[in-house]
């Protein structure tokens, strides 16, 4: 695995904010999920966010393409503000991508079928151009002899590929991953790792929940960790691995180092 | 020998127990398996034989098929002729006899199209067209009045004509509505959501012989003086509300089933809510319902048989006044089963396409 590389190789991210968060909260119902986020995250950066299960990593990456609605703060996302305006969130939508745990493909319609849908409707590509970039992206996920098929016969590796695949086909300038290799079977990680890792050395911006650490090292310019809705601490991965500052980060670290 | 060789190295795969060879092994493990099963299947041969020959006696070798009401007074055999001499009258009702023609070919089409429509190959924009095109000429063929042809008043409408009308068009436009009616029961707006729960559940809480009964009794009490809708239409309109409920709650069930993940994918990639329901919930909904829907549309359809009791002369109303003409009197059974053949024939096929459409779906 190609995965220890010094960070200097790393494209540096640039000054201005793609996203920025700004004293964020959000509350299902009376339970206070999110407190007090702030979070810039630069052009080309890449933040990799880990902490307990239930502190709130994939509530926050889902309020940032609007899947969950925050009730206090601001959440601006290349400009543009989220808030009840619809063509804003369907516009942002369409800026962001989402990769999800649990793939999420549409099961009725092929592979290739499934990479089309979003460019042709929601960016009125023409078919054939649609088809074409389609193509593209499935050769760069390793995958392309597989377009005819069905998502159901697939692999979870391959399935997950082809969502990443699905999300770069709307051109996005953010990528969003909520535990990408989290329900996949150990041997099929890497396959999915090594496509991200690609991407990232393409200077994609990506925000990524996971607790694959050498992936983090590898690819991360921050690492975040967050307990029950708060961000604790952020630091450089090596730093935040090798060194960290808080006794909640200390404990996790030490739970998931076995 | 080398094959054997081959076989035993490949694995050491063992052949499933044989269990029966031919008829003998057969009915000995399917029908005479222990001495429970054994007196079973003779009672159920001694029942079979019991009814079975007579029954095809009377309907077979002592029926007459075509003659007048007196000759079929004198055999013990089925009376076919109540249903051959009275076919035109069954089929179509007080349809003037000479412009009967009209219906039969407006059925004609409706049969063709039917079938034409079965492979899903076929479903493109124009087979919409042509659907549309021929429902028109259809109601021409029906009403008449324009190019040359006489105009028949649609109270003259019946029999078999009248029942396809109401069904087709009764689940045609029910289906749309249902599908309407539950993405409005899942709404996130409250007005909405309140306005189609109570919808189907006060539509789901009466027969719809009510509904037929407010539709041409109740109904016309608030129209203005002077104004008159067609009964057929109010019959029509009674059968597309009370259908859509039904529909609705069948695809609510569909609607339920479908993941959240397929909602919040269709809509991290942007898609709006029109296009995430088209594109992506409802296939895969209407794909799990096909089974319970068509139970729905063909009880529907054997329910617009409820049209009789408010005089419209549907199929089976039609049949009903050859029955009370004291020439053909006492042979309701010939009559009924013929009816209940052609209505087997209708149903048969509905089922028959939903199993086809369900493999072809299969994936
Ligand atoms: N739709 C929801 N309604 C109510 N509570 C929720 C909902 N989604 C998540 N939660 C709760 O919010 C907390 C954070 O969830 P989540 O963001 O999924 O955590 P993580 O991804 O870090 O495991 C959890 O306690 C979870 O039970
Ligand atoms: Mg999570």
């Amino acid at each position: 695995m190609n995965l220890k590389q010094s960070n200097s190789e790393k494209i540096s991210p640039s000054d201005d904010a793609i996203i920025e968060i700004i004293e964020m909260h959000k509350w299902f119902d009376d339970f206070h999920v999110l407190r007090d986020i702030n979070l810039r995250v630069g052009r080309q950066e890449r933040i990799v966010i880990c902490g307990p299960s239930g502190s709130g990593k994939s509530t926050l990456i889902r309020c940032i393409n609007r899947l969950e609605e925050h009730q206090r703060g601001q959440i601006i996302v290349d400009g543009v503000e989220l808030n009840k305006d619809i063509k804003n969130i369907e516009k942002t939508r369409a800026e962001v991508g989402m990769v999800f745990q649990h793939f999420n493909l549409f099961p009725h319609l092929t592979i290739l079928e499934n990479l089309t849908l979003g460019p042709i409707w929601v960016r009125k590509t023409p078919k054939k151009e649609a088809e074409e970039t389609a193509m593209y992206f499935l050769e760069k996920v390793h995958i392309a002899e597989q377009y005819l098929k069905y998502p159901g016969q697939l692999s979870g590796g391959q399935q997950q590929r082809v969502a990443i695949a699905r999300s770069l086909c709307m051109r996005p300038n953010v990528m969003l991953f909520d535990e990408p290799t989290s329900a996949l079977d150990p041997e099929m990680v890497k396959e999915v790792l090594d496509v991200m890792i690609s991407l990232a050395r393409e200077g994609m911006t990506m925000i990524v929940v996971s607790h694959e650490m050498g992936f983090a090292r590898s690819v991360a310019h921050r690492v975040l960790f967050m307990d029950a809705g708060k961000i604790v601490e952020q630091n450089t991965p090596d730093e935040f691995f090798d060194n960290p500052q808080s006794d909640r980060t200390k404990l996790f670290l030490s739970q998931i180092l076995h | 020998m080398q094959s054997k060789t081959q076989i035993t190295n490949e694995t050491d795969a063992i052949k499933p127990p044989i269990t029966s060879i031919g008829v003998i092994g057969w009915m000995r493990t399917n029908l005479f398996n222990g001495w429970f099963n054994s007196l079973l299947t003779i009672i159920v041969i001694y029942l079979l034989w019991k009814t079975v020959p007579p029954f095809v006696r009377w309907a077979l070798f002592d029926s007459l098929w075509v003659s007048d009401g007196t000759a079929c007074q004198q055999t013990d055999g089925a009376c076919w002729s109540v249903v051959t001499a009275n076919l035109r009258f069954i089929i179509f009702g007080f349809f003037p006899h000479d412009l009967q023609w009209r219906p039969l070919l407006a059925m004609l089409i409706l049969i063709a199209l039917l079938f034409y429509s079965r492979d899903r190959k076929r479903w493109k924009k124009s087979l919409g067209y042509t659907w549309v095109a021929a429902l028109i000429i259809m109601g021409l063929l029906m009403k008449g009045g324009l190019f040359g042809l006489e105009s028949v008043e649609s109270s003259k409408w019946g029999g078999l004509p009248l029942t396809l009308l109401l069904s087709v068009f009764g689940l045609t436009a029910a289906y749309p509505l249902g599908v309407v009616l539950a993405l409005g029961r899942r709404s996130r707006m409250p007005a909405i959501k309140t306005l189609c729960v109570i919808y189907i559940e006060m539509i789901r809480g009466v027969p719809l012989i009510s509904l037929l009964f407010m539709s041409s009794v109740v109904f016309p009490l608030f129209l203005p003086e002077g104004v008159t809708v067609n009964k057929i239409l109010r019959a029509q309109v009674a059968i597309i509300l009370f259908t859509a409920a039904y529909v609705a709650e069948v695809v609510r069930g569909g609607l339920q089933a479908i993941p959240k993940g397929q909602y919040e994918a269709a809509e991290a990639i942007g898609l709006n809510y029109v296009q995430t329901m088209r594109l992506i919930v409802l296939p895969q909904a209407l794909k799990i319902m096909i089974p319970p829907t068509v139970s729905v549309l063909i009880s529907a359809f054997k329910d617009t048989s409820l049209v009789v009791i408010i005089a419209l002369y549907d199929l089976l109303k039609t049949t009903q006044s050859v029955l009370s003409d004291p020439k053909w009197m006492g042979f309701s059974a010939e009559a009924y089963i013929f009816i209940a053949f052609v209505y087997f024939i209708c149903c048969f096929f509905m089922s028959d396409y939903s199993r086809r459409l369900e493999k072809e779906l299969a994936t």
